[in-house]
């Protein structure tokens, strides 16, 4: 038992070439919400607080694509989503399509708390970010300079860009350069289970470069990429059609609902295993403060805390990192 | 070869006192959807194209609340979703915030099979409708008399009117409703009509779906609605919601229908395949289990078939508008359990 925190900020095949400029800034976004996380489960904040409060800070942080620095759809705009839940209750509260709202995942919180409904996109959920006051901002705030760079080179390959991935072979090396400069960044989520055995989760995402407007991923479905109940809350990141499909929140907690009871890490592992590979990555905590960090990707931007002390902030994985963590309880399995 | 099967569903929650020729009406329906998919899979037609022409029906039929008959949004309009899930390699398609396409779920299967994408809503939804050329007609075509009264209804009664359409004054959210049922002995339908005294020979119209597996083993699944009646403009429901509303894999397909926050907290669709899959349950009692033990207070009902050929149904709610039929002769229609 014990509280515990593990949050992510995308997961990808990112080359180990990522030059310290791409790498060391989000390493101390990872580093700094992490203690924002840690400092109020020790205040005795409820999980839910701290998943939004964390998840808050990744996306004001321009690195991470979500809030501040989203990627752009092909129309060059940003259409923001998020998804909160918690365990115990199941409540959950998800938007997609947002443009204007600074932090898509309290408008999440919002949409579960004051309205009937679980789930609102677009002209809809933007409205009632107005008619609640929450803050908003010119859709400029969010676009960034790296962005309309990211854009303009997923439009010159014709294709949809993961958010994460690496151009495709014959581009030029100066665009090899500027995307790998540029793309190693994701989706961020948090998950927490508090002091009082508390679950929550929370995802938000500006989705894939050159997306079609209107696309919505797998962030805010509620059992795709974001689910909390009462043995477990999970956040995924990765190729969101893949996410969708194999319902990866969702399995893992139904992996520790079936009559031999799989353990967090062996139902993270296996829901990552059965993924094609490269295309998924989640932090999960249980009710009982195990932490892992599962993804079949080369990395994952990740971060994690226990209340029994283990920390560990990390990008990539080696095969033989994977296994138990310095306390054993603690777990990053790459695939 | 495997044996084909059916199962298609009207709506779960049926107002207990729907007047006789309103019955026997939806049960007209039904069969003739139902046979619509029996003929396709004699002719050996892939579950995936099945339940695609089977929902294509119910959409355009007034009768049941999806398509032409949709649910009006508190602005009085229509905005209509729809999925579609293909057990083969679960691939799958959804759309939300559709306005003008006349078979949302024909939207959603074009999603699936000619974007990079799996979800399309609002105006990226119309204006992928419009590059793929999908049959289109003005937002009025969806409007019923019956459901602009309907409305008028709900705002009267100052609340959200589930697509079982019982308003209770005084609750706004699905827990309160379900509270609502335990504190009159779980009555909760008829408590909402009495509470509300309404008239109840008012046409129920009801989200649609359909669960296919046909010759080749293959499951697929399609769920399509326009939503609750008064919903904030933007709702998104569970129908377009893979595992939610819609679910297909290997072992099951299964389209679900109700009160949506309650299924979608849940996944319902996906927990049935879950509970198939990790628990070993067969199909029938994992749809059990699922009503049972899954939707704690929410209020719902599915319709599923397996890969082996057998169909169910179940729902905890007064009533769901059903159908199912399998390749040995077997065919049924109803309304109540």
């Amino acid at each position: 038992m014990g509280w515990a925190l593990a949050l992510h900020g995308g997961a990808g095949d990112v080359p180990r070439t990522l030059p310290p400029e791409s790498r060391e800034p989000r390493l101390a976004t990872l580093r700094r919400c992490l203690d924002i996380g840690t400092a109020a489960l020790r205040e005795g904040r409820t999980a839910l607080d701290v998943v939004e409060l964390v998840v808050r800070e990744l996306e004001d942080c321009p690195h991470f694509n979500a809030g501040r620095g989203s990627v752009l759809t092909s129309a060059g705009t940003v259409e923001m989503e998020a998804c909160v839940m918690e365990g115990a209750t199941l409540h959950c509260g998800a938007v997609s399509g947002l443009s204007t709202v600074a932090n898509a995942v309290s408008l999440a919180r919002l949409v579960m708390e004051k309205t009937p409904h679980i789930y609102l996109a677009f002209d809809g959920a933007e409205a009632f970010a107005r008619e609640q006051g929450v803050e908003t901002k010119d859709p400029s705030h969010f676009i960034t300079d790296n962005n309309i760079e990211r854009l303009r080179q997923a439009k010159e390959a014709n294709r949809v860009q993961i958010d994460y991935t690496q151009p495709a072979a014959g581009q030029s090396q100066k665009a090899q350069a500027v995307v790998d400069d540029n793309c190693q960044t994701g989706t961020v989520g948090c998950v927490a289970v508090d002091a009082a055995g508390n679950l929550a989760t929370a995802t938000s995402t500006g989705g894939l470069v050159n997306k079609m407007p209107g696309r919505i991923g797998d962030t805010p479905l509620v059992g795709a990429g974001t689910y909390a109940n009462a043995l477990c809350a999970v956040s995924a990141t990765g190729k969101g059609e893949e996410i969708i499909r194999r319902t990866v929140a969702r399995d893992v907690a139904a992996l520790m609902e079936r009559g031999d009871a799989l353990p967090l890490r062996d139902a993270a592992a296996r829901v990552v295993a059965g993924a094609a590979r490269g295309a998924v990555g989640l932090v999960a905590v249980s009710r009982q403060g195990e932490v892992c960090m599962a993804h079949n990707t080369t990395a994952m931007f990740r971060a994690c805390a226990t209340e029994a002390g283990h920390t560990e902030v990390g990008i990539w994985t080696d095969a033989a990192d994977a296994g138990t963590g310095a306390d054993g309880e603690t777990v990053s399995v790459a695939l | 070869m495997a044996p084909w099967a059916i199962a298609i569903h009207g709506g779960a929650g049926v107002d207990p006192n729907l007047p006789e020729h309103r019955q026997e009406e939806a049960k007209r329906v039904l069969a003739r959807c139902l046979q619509v998919g029996v003929d396709l899979l004699r002719a050996g037609a892939q579950a995936l194209d099945v339940v695609e022409a089977v929902v294509r029906e119910l959409e355009t039929d007034p009768f049941f609340n999806s398509g032409r008959g949709s649910a009006l949004t508190r602005a009085g309009t229509v905005e209509m979703e729809a999925s579609i899930m293909d057990g083969r390699g679960r691939r799958c398609g959804a759309v939300s915030g559709v306005s003008t396409v006349k078979n949302p779920v024909s939207l959603a299967r074009r999603v699936m099979d000619n974007s990079p994408h799996s979800y399309l809503a609002f105006d990226g939804a119309e204006e992928f409708a419009r590059a793929q050329g999908l049959e289109t007609v003005d937002n009025s075509y969806f409007i019923t008399d019956d459901n602009v009264g309907m409305l008028k209804l709900a705002k009267e009664a100052g609340s959200i009117l589930f697509d079982y359409r019982i308003p209770l004054a005084g609750t706004d959210t699905c827990s309160a409703l379900a509270g609502a049922a335990d504190s009159n002995g779980g009555g909760v339908h008829k408590a909402g009509m009495v509470m509300n005294g309404l008239p109840i020979s008012v046409y129920a119209p009801e989200t649609v779906g359909c669960a296919v597996v046909d010759a080749s083993g293959a499951c697929a699944a399609a769920t399509s609605t326009g939503g609750l009646m008064n919903k904030m403009a933007g709702r998104i429901g569970d129908s377009p919601l893979i595992g939610s509303g819609t679910y297909a894999c290997g072992a099951c397909a299964v389209s679900c229908t109700g009160e949506g926050e309650a299924i979608i907290r849940c996944t319902l669709a996906r927990d049935v395949a879950a509970v198939m899959e990790y628990k070993g349950l067969p199909l029938q009692q994992a749809v059990d289990y699922c009503v049972k033990e899954r939707l704690d207070q929410g209020f719902a009902g599915l319709i599923a078939v397996s890969g082996t050929g057998e169909v169910a149904y179940g729902f905890n709610c007064t009533g769901m508008f059903r159908g199912c039929a399998t390749e040995d002769g077997f065919m049924e229609v109803g309304i109540w359990e």
